[in-house]
Parts: C-alpha cells; sequence; structure tokens
C-alpha cells in the first residue's frame, strides 16, 4: 500500500485517531467490569480467527462482528447495568481482532488494515449512538419489547454506515462507480448482514437476562450460519473453476487462442462494473463471456485463429446460436445462453451484457497479434462501427476502462 | 410408496393413537393459551414459508422452545397445525401428515415431559444458567430419541429396509443439528419470559433462517456444478459417438473398485469424477480423427494418444477434482511401462489412474461399439485378469471381480445400439483398453 487513495488515507487515519484515542482514555481510567471485557473480547478474537479470507465474500467475520456490535449495545448484565463507555468498547474490541488478526497477518492474506478500520468505525459508530445516552439513563422510557426494538433499529443504522463504508473503501481502492458498489453492499445486507443485526441484538438482549453464559450458547447457531456461507462459497468458487475450465474447451481443441476466454472476461467484468451492472448480472456476464466461443466446438473445422469478428454476420449468429445450445445443456443459469446465443445480433436488439461481450471480444481479437498501437487502433475501429454493430456506451466504458489500466491487458498465463 | 403395507399404516394408527393420548389431559391443563397459539402459528407461518421458498430447514427451535415454556400437553400441541398444514409432494398425503403430526406430537411432549421432570420450566423462567442447561439437554436428547426410533420404525415397515440397518446411524446424524436448534429454543424460551418479550424471542429466529437460505443456495449451486460437469461430458459424446454414455459407465465402475478397496466416502466420489471425465481431453482431438472409420495412421494415433494430456489441461484448474486430476493424465499408463503419456511403471502410476485404467477397459470390452458386438461381462473380466500384471493392477481387477460378485453389473446409462457401418479393422487386438 505504497500510493493510498485519499479516501482511504482519510478513513484510516479516522479510524486510527479513533483507535488512539480509546486506547488512551482507556489505558488511564482503567477497564470497569473485566470480565464482561474479557469475554466479549475472547468473543471477537474467536469471530476474526474463524474469518474466512476467500476474496468474494461480503462479512468475512460474521461471528466478530456480531459479538463487537453487541458489546458496544450491551446496557445490562444480568440484571445489573453496566459502566462501560464508548472508549472501552473501542479499545477491547480494536484489541482482540487484533489479536484475531495476526494469523491472518502472518499468512500473508486478505487487506487487514481496511477490514480493522471499518470494525473500529463502525463499533465506534453504535457505542457513540447508545453508551453516553444509556449511561446518563436516557433510555429509562424504553422498557421491555420497545427496548429490543431500539437495539435493532440502532443495529440496522450501524449497519446502513458500515454499507457506506466498505463501498467508500472500495471505490477509493478500485476506481469503480460509487453507486453500484454501494447497492451491492445494501443489498448483501438482506443476507448475512441482517443475521448479523439480529445476533448482535439478541447477544445485548440475552446478556442482560442471563448474563455472560449467552454468549457461547448463542455463538453456536452464528457459527453454522457461518459454516454453510463458508460452504457456499467454496461451492461457487468451484463453479467458476469448472465453467473456466469448460471455457478451455475451445482453446485446447486449437479454436481459439489461449487465454482469449479469460481476458475477454475479466475485461467484461471490468466494463460491466464501469456501466454500474449489479453482482448477480456480474456474474451472469462474466460466466457469458468465459463460453462466448464454445459454439465453435460443434464446427468441424476451426475458424482460423479462433476470430469470429471477421466473419459474416450470418455465420455469426450461426456459431453464436451453437454456443447458446450448448451452454443451455450445462445448467447453467439461462440468462447465460442468452447472452451467449444474442451475442452477434446488431446492438440494438442485445441485452447489455450481450453488447458488452461482443464489443470485448471484438476489441480482444482485433488488438492482440496488432503490436504496440494495436489496442489504439482496435478501440478506433470499434469506435467506427458503432453505428450498427457495437453499442457506443460500451465502446466509452471500454475506452475508459483501458484508460484507467494504461491500455495493457493482463498477459496470457 | 405406491402401496403402503397395511403393518406401516397399523404403525402409524398406533403413532397416532399415542399422539392422541398425550394431548388427552389438554383441557384440565393450566397453560397461556396465547403462548400456545402464538408459537404454533410461528410454526405454522415459518414451515409455509420454508416450503414456498424451498428453505432447507426444519422449525425445531419453535417446537423446543415450546417445550421449554409449556406444560408438556401444551407444548405438544404447537407443531400439531404446521404438520397437518404442511406441503406434501408424495401420496399418501393425508397418511403422510397425520404420521409427521404425530411424531412431532410425540417428540415434543417427551421432551417437555423430560424438562419438566428435571425442573427445567423454573430453571428457565428464572434464568438460572448454567444450570439451565442440564434439563435443555435431557430434553433435545429425548426429543430426539423419539424422533429416530419413531423414524426407524417406518423405515423398516414401510420401506422395507432390514431391521438391522433401519436404525443405524439415524440418531448420530441428527443429533448435531437438534443440540444447535435445542440451544437457540433455549435462547428463544429465555428471551421469551424476560422483559423484553416475544418480540426478542423472534429475533432468535432470523440467524437460522439465513444459515438455511444459505444450505438451500449451497445445494442449488452444488447441484448447477454436476449438470456443468455432466455438459463437460456430453461435449465429448457429441464428438465421439462410439462412446455414448461410456464416461458414466467408466466413473461407475470406478466407484464399485473404489468402495471395494475400502476408500472413503470423499474419496470415491473423487474416483467416481475421475471416471466420469477420464476422456474429456478428447475434446482436442480434431472430430475428424474421432469418427474416422478406417485404420489410423502412426500419426493419427498419435495425435489421438495426446488425449490424456489435453484432458489433464482443462481439469487441472478445478481444485476440487484433487486426484482426480492424476488419474485422468494417467489413465493410458501401463504397469510394465508400455503404455502413455509418460511410460510410467507400476506403483509410479497413481492409484486413482489404475482403478480408472481397469474401469475403463472393463467397459470398453462390455459396451457395444460399431466394430463389434459386446463381451459378456465374464468373458470381459477373464480377459483382464489375463492382462493383469502387464497392464494392469492385479488389485484393482480384483476389485472389480469381487464387486462384480457381489453387487452384478447394472450400468445407468445403457449404450444406445449404434446402426451398424461397415466394420473397420480393430484397432490391435489384445489390447483391450486402447481407443477408448
Amino acid at each position: 500500500m505504497s500510493a493510498r487513495p485519499p479516501l482511504t488515507l482519510l478513513i484510516h487515519v479516522c479510524a486510527a485517531v479513533l483507535a488512539a484515542v480509546s486506547l488512551a482514555v482507556t489505558h488511564r481510567t482503567g477497564l470497569v467490569e473485566r470480565p464482561t471485557a474479557l469475554a466479549f473480547g475472547l468473543l471477537v478474537t474467536v469471530g476474526e480467527l474463524t474469518r474466512w479470507t476467500g476474496a468474494r465474500v461480503r462479512e468475512a467475520a460474521p461471528l466478530g462482528a456480531a459479538g463487537a456490535m453487541s458489546y458496544a449495545l450491551l446496557g445490562e448484565d444480568a440484571g445489573r447495568p453496566t459502566h462501560h463507555g464508548v472508549t472501552q468498547v473501542v479499545a477491547v474490541v480494536l484489541a482482540a481482532a487484533l489479536i484475531g488478526s495476526v494469523p491472518h497477518i502472518a499468512r500473508g492474506r486478505g487487506p487487514v488494515l481496511d477490514h480493522l478500520a471499518r470494525r473500529v468505525l463502525t463499533v465506534g459508530f453504535a457505542a457513540v449512538c447508545f453508551q453516553p445516552l444509556y449511561n446518563r439513563g436516557a433510555f429509562g422510557e424504553w422498557r421491555g419489547p420497545a427496548y429490543a426494538l431500539l437495539l435493532l433499529a440502532l443495529l440496522a443504522l450501524t449497519a446502513l454506515c458500515d454499507a457506506v463504508l466498505a463501498a467508500a473503501l472500495a471505490h477509493s481502492r478500485t476506481r469503480w462507480p460509487f453507486g453500484p458498489l454501494l447497492r451491492d453492499e445494501l443489498h448483501a445486507l438482506l443476507g448475512i448482514g441482517s443475521a448479523v443485526c439480529a445476533t448482535g441484538a439478541v447477544m445485548a438482549l440475552a446478556v442482560a437476562v442471563v448474563g455472560l453464559w449467552a454468549l457461547p450458547v448463542f455463538s453456536l447457531p452464528l457459527l453454522l450460519t457461518q459454516l454453510s456461507f463458508r460452504r457456499y462459497a467454496a461451492v461457487r468458487t468451484t463453479y467458476r473453476q469448472t465453467i473456466t475450465s469448460l471455457a478451455r474447451a475451445t482453446e485446447i481443441a486449437g479454436y481459439t487462442p489461449t487465454g482469449h476466454a479469460r481476458r475477454v472476461a475479466a475485461l467484461s467484468r471490468a466494463v460491466g462494473r464501469d456501466l454500474g451492472l449489479t453482482r448477480p448480472e456480474l456474474t451472469v456476464l462474466e460466466y457469458a463471456a468465459l463460453m462466448h466461443d464454445i459454439g465453435q466446438l460443434s464446427l468441424v473445422d476451426p475458424v482460423p485463429a479462433g476470430a469470429t469478428a471477421v466473419l459474416p454476420a450470418a455465420e455469426q449468429r450461426r456459431i453464436a446460436l451453437l454456443g447458446g445450445a450448448v451452454v443451455r445443456q450445462t445448467g447453467v443459469d439461462s440468462a447465460v445462453a442468452v447472452v451467449v446465443e444474442r451475442q452477434a445480433d446488431p446492438y440494438r436488439e442485445q441485452p447489455l451484457a450481450a453488447r458488452i461481450v461482443r464489443a470485448v471480444n471484438a476489441y480482444e481479437e482485433k488488438s492482440r497479434d496488432a503490436g504496440p498501437g494495436g489496442p489504439l487502433t482496435a478501440l478506433e475501429e470499434l469506435r467506427l462501427a458503432t453505428a450498427g454493430d457495437y453499442a457506443p456506451e460500451v465502446v466509452e466504458s471500454l475506452a475508459r476502462v483501458l484508460a484507467r489500466d494504461c491500455l495493457t491487458l493482463p498477459a496470457a498465463g | 410408496m405406491e402401496a403402503v403395507p397395511a403393518r406401516a399404516r397399523a404403525y402409524v394408527a398406533c403413532t397416532v393413537l399415542c399422539a392422541l393420548f398425550c394431548l388427552l389431559p389438554l383441557p384440565a391443563v393450566p397453560t397461556s393459551w396465547r403462548a400456545v397459539a402464538l408459537l404454533a402459528v410461528l410454526y405454522a407461518g415459518c414451515e409455509q414459508a420454508a416450503a414456498r421458498w424451498r428453505f432447507a430447514g426444519t422449525f425445531y427451535p419453535v417446537l423446543l422452545a415450546g417445550a421449554f415454556l409449556l406444560p408438556p400437553p401444551a407444548a405438544a400441541l404447537v407443531g400439531l397445525p404446521g404438520a397437518l398444514l404442511s406441503r406434501v409432494d408424495q401420496r399418501p398425503r393425508r397418511l403422510r401428515r397425520s404420521w409427521r403430526a404425530a411424531q412431532l406430537v410425540l417428540g415434543v411432549w417427551a421432551a417437555g415431559r423430560v424438562h419438566w421432570a428435571l425442573g427445567g420450566r423454573d430453571a428457565v423462567a428464572g434464568s438460572d444458567f448454567p444450570y439451565a442447561l442440564v434439563p435443555a439437554g435431557a430434553a433435545v436428547l429425548a426429543f430426539c430419541l423419539v424422533l429416530t426410533a419413531l423414524d426407524g420404525g417406518i423405515r423398516a415397515l414401510a420401506e422395507r429396509v432390514p431391521v438391522r440397518r433401519a436404525w443405524r446411524g439415524l440418531f448420530v446424524r441428527s443429533l448435531a443439528p437438534v443440540v444447535v436448534h435445542g440451544l437457540a429454543g433455549l435462547m428463544m424460551a429465555v428471551l421469551w419470559r424476560s422483559p423484553y418479550g416475544p418480540v426478542a424471542a423472534l429475533l432468535v429466529l432470523l440467524p437460522m433462517c439465513v444459515s438455511w437460505w444459505v444450505f438451500t443456495q449451497y445445494h442449488r449451486e452444488r447441484a448447477a456444478h454436476q449438470a456443468t460437469i455432466r455438459a463437460l461430458v456430453q461435449a465429448v459424446d457429441i464428438k465421439d459417438e462410439y462412446t455414448r454414455g461410456h464416461s458414466e459407465r467408466v466413473g461407475q465402475a470406478s466407484m464399485m473398485i473404489a468402495r471395494e478397496l475400502g476408500m472413503d466416502d470423499e474419496r470415491v466420489e473423487v474416483l467416481r469424477f475421475a471416471g466420469i471425465l477420464h476422456d474429456v481431453g478428447k475434446l482436442g482431438v480434431p472430430t475428424r480423427l474421432l469418427r474416422k472409420d478406417g485404420p489410423l495412421t502412426p500419426e493419427e494415433r498419435r495425435v489421438i494418444e495426446l488425449h490424456p494430456e489435453y484432458g489433464h489441461e482443462m481439469v487441472r484448474g478445478i481444485g476440487f477434482l484433487g486426484e482426480a486430476r492424476a488419474a485422468v493424465l494417467h489413465h493410458h499408463e501401463r504397469l510394465d511401462g508400455s503404455g502413455y503419456p509418460y511410460g510410467l511403471r507400476g506403483s509410479q502410476i497413481p492409484q486413482a489412474a489404475r482403478v480408472v485404467a481397469v474401469a475403463d477397459a472393463f467397459d470398453a470390452m462390455t459396451s457395444t461399439r460399431c466394430y463389434r458386438r459386446a463381451r459378456p461381462v465374464p468373458l470381459a473380466l477373464e480377459e483382464l485378469e489375463r492382462c493383469a500384471g502387464a497392464q494392469f493392477d492385479p488389485q484393482m481387477v480384483a476389485a472389480l471381480v469381487q464387486a462384480l460378485d457381489r453387487c452384478g453389473w447394472h450400468p445407468a446409462v445403457t449404450a444406445e445400439e449404434q446402426p451398424h457401418i461397415p466394420a473397420p479393422a480393430v484397432p490391435v487386438a489384445g489390447r483391450p483398453g486402447v481407443g477408448s
């Protein structure tokens, strides 16, 4: 992380200031209610230790998040009011998260700093909303079920805040548009996010009723949730690998050059992201891009160099339809088959994903053997053909994506 | 269950009678009818929602919370409406519904009874931890015992599973999930009794629901994944019409050998995939060559012999295939070192590849190819035994013979009869594995 973008830097500095102040104050005043602090610290540590490090998961440590939230919103312990303040909450969670991150840092996995910054800021937010008011007795009116709902509302607010933060960090790291990133984050709140919120609230309430015994009893169901999420993520990964292999079939059969499908998929995904596609749409786009040439398997003789973009339109369409038929057999989402099938249509009749695949495929074929000036020439050719074949907004987006990456493509592997 | 045997009907009737007997003291029980109604509606609603959105969950936490909160007969009532209204896909529907309802009533009643007897009710009301865990644990155990005992009975009577095997593993398999449900149920019961009331108790269900939803997604994705693997194989079938169904059958034979060798289930599954995918590299061989009728020139043969390497190149990126990838690469190696691609000998050849080689040759001999008719299974086994040692691993051949002795050979996919094509010259005689 040599050159950190300004927004990331701002968030990291805020988190660091909050953490430093909390640690200093807690160090001076000492911990109140040590057993509670220790128990919650332990829970967060365990949550962080069992954090998974796969790339494509939203909340990597649901147990850690839920534990931290419930400590921020803890008002009573087995019927006795608690007295810990904002600074103690942040300090305990930070220390626990640091300890829990040690193995992950040692193995050199994952952007730990972003994760810690998010955790510190969201926990700080929840604690600031709740602890000072609670300790001053402002929630005296809120008794019984109303109190439970209040906690839930606070947690929902915190989750929103966390989503904004996550989207901002991703935006500043990748420079993908902020809107779709935020939408994806909010969408994910419905899944694991709601489970984390509910567990956070239930833990805070259960500790208020039965004391610290509630923690082990209730972390088990959440561990189960975490486990099934992990299995889901694993099977998704395998599925992606299988699709990639299926896509390589055309390369091994000598119909397309090595790495073509993978490059088209990566570039299509980048363009799709630039155009603001949602996460499921991006998956469909990626799978379709990987398999866009699969129809060539049905040809008895290969097309020279697999370059379909220079074939007559009727032939292109025939191959696209053959490909759609193969994809339909594979049990992949039928939306993928539609994209593959329509990739050779004039862009005005195409769905957006098919437009992207068509333009990116043409760019890849035109630019790959054309030497140093190839990318620019290819882009120019695409621009000239925007009247009929390629969608202008897709070509412009492609140009933006390429400019961002300095007109270089990932080299063939 | 087309025709339900009479003894199974009698068994269900007995269970229903027992359940009714449990519910008998109901009118005299002092209980909060509001709580009973709320829990029953909650359970029925959750079950309906789960059926509509195809969750993979059963809402035992609600039932167990009932058992921890209410007197046993009242608790037993909680599951009744949900079970009677539940969606049943198979006939006879009424019988299945009443069976399910009676089973739940008995299970919850037993759990409630045990919990009550150990003084769990006061422990829950006074949130007396950790003691509250003891009666709750005992109740969960009782619940699980009753459910599995009844399940085993119906398996023995209606599905004609041998009595020895009817109960095997049932209890152990269902205990872990039921314990997790029990903990959630206990938390629900405690929060229900607390000042925060039923609203807080409802929150407990949310993480469980999310977990079931994810579990369903997992299964859906897994099914899609298997369909995709099948598609890889079908793509080979399109190119090479000689061998339709061959891949699936080799998968099945590999699985039988692996079982016979006493491998664990995970490895058996990997070997099945190895068998299914062993010829996937033929995608890389020109269609003209695969479909060629006449004898192959040495050069053409060399091209075809590249298919294990092509196959390995394709599947090497698929992590979960594990040793199946080595099997794809080496399934044409021979024990005496005269195979391809690398000419490995003896134990240099990975075990999985030795399994697949035998399975592959066996299916090649016992299925009809356009250039010859299928050989009967005993003749094929004789041939395999003749070549064991030089071409095949004798251990694998012996395992296949034993497995076939025990279970017979019932390939799931049968070879389609090929239209008769004038017989071309047979590839080198006495090398049964070649060309398949």
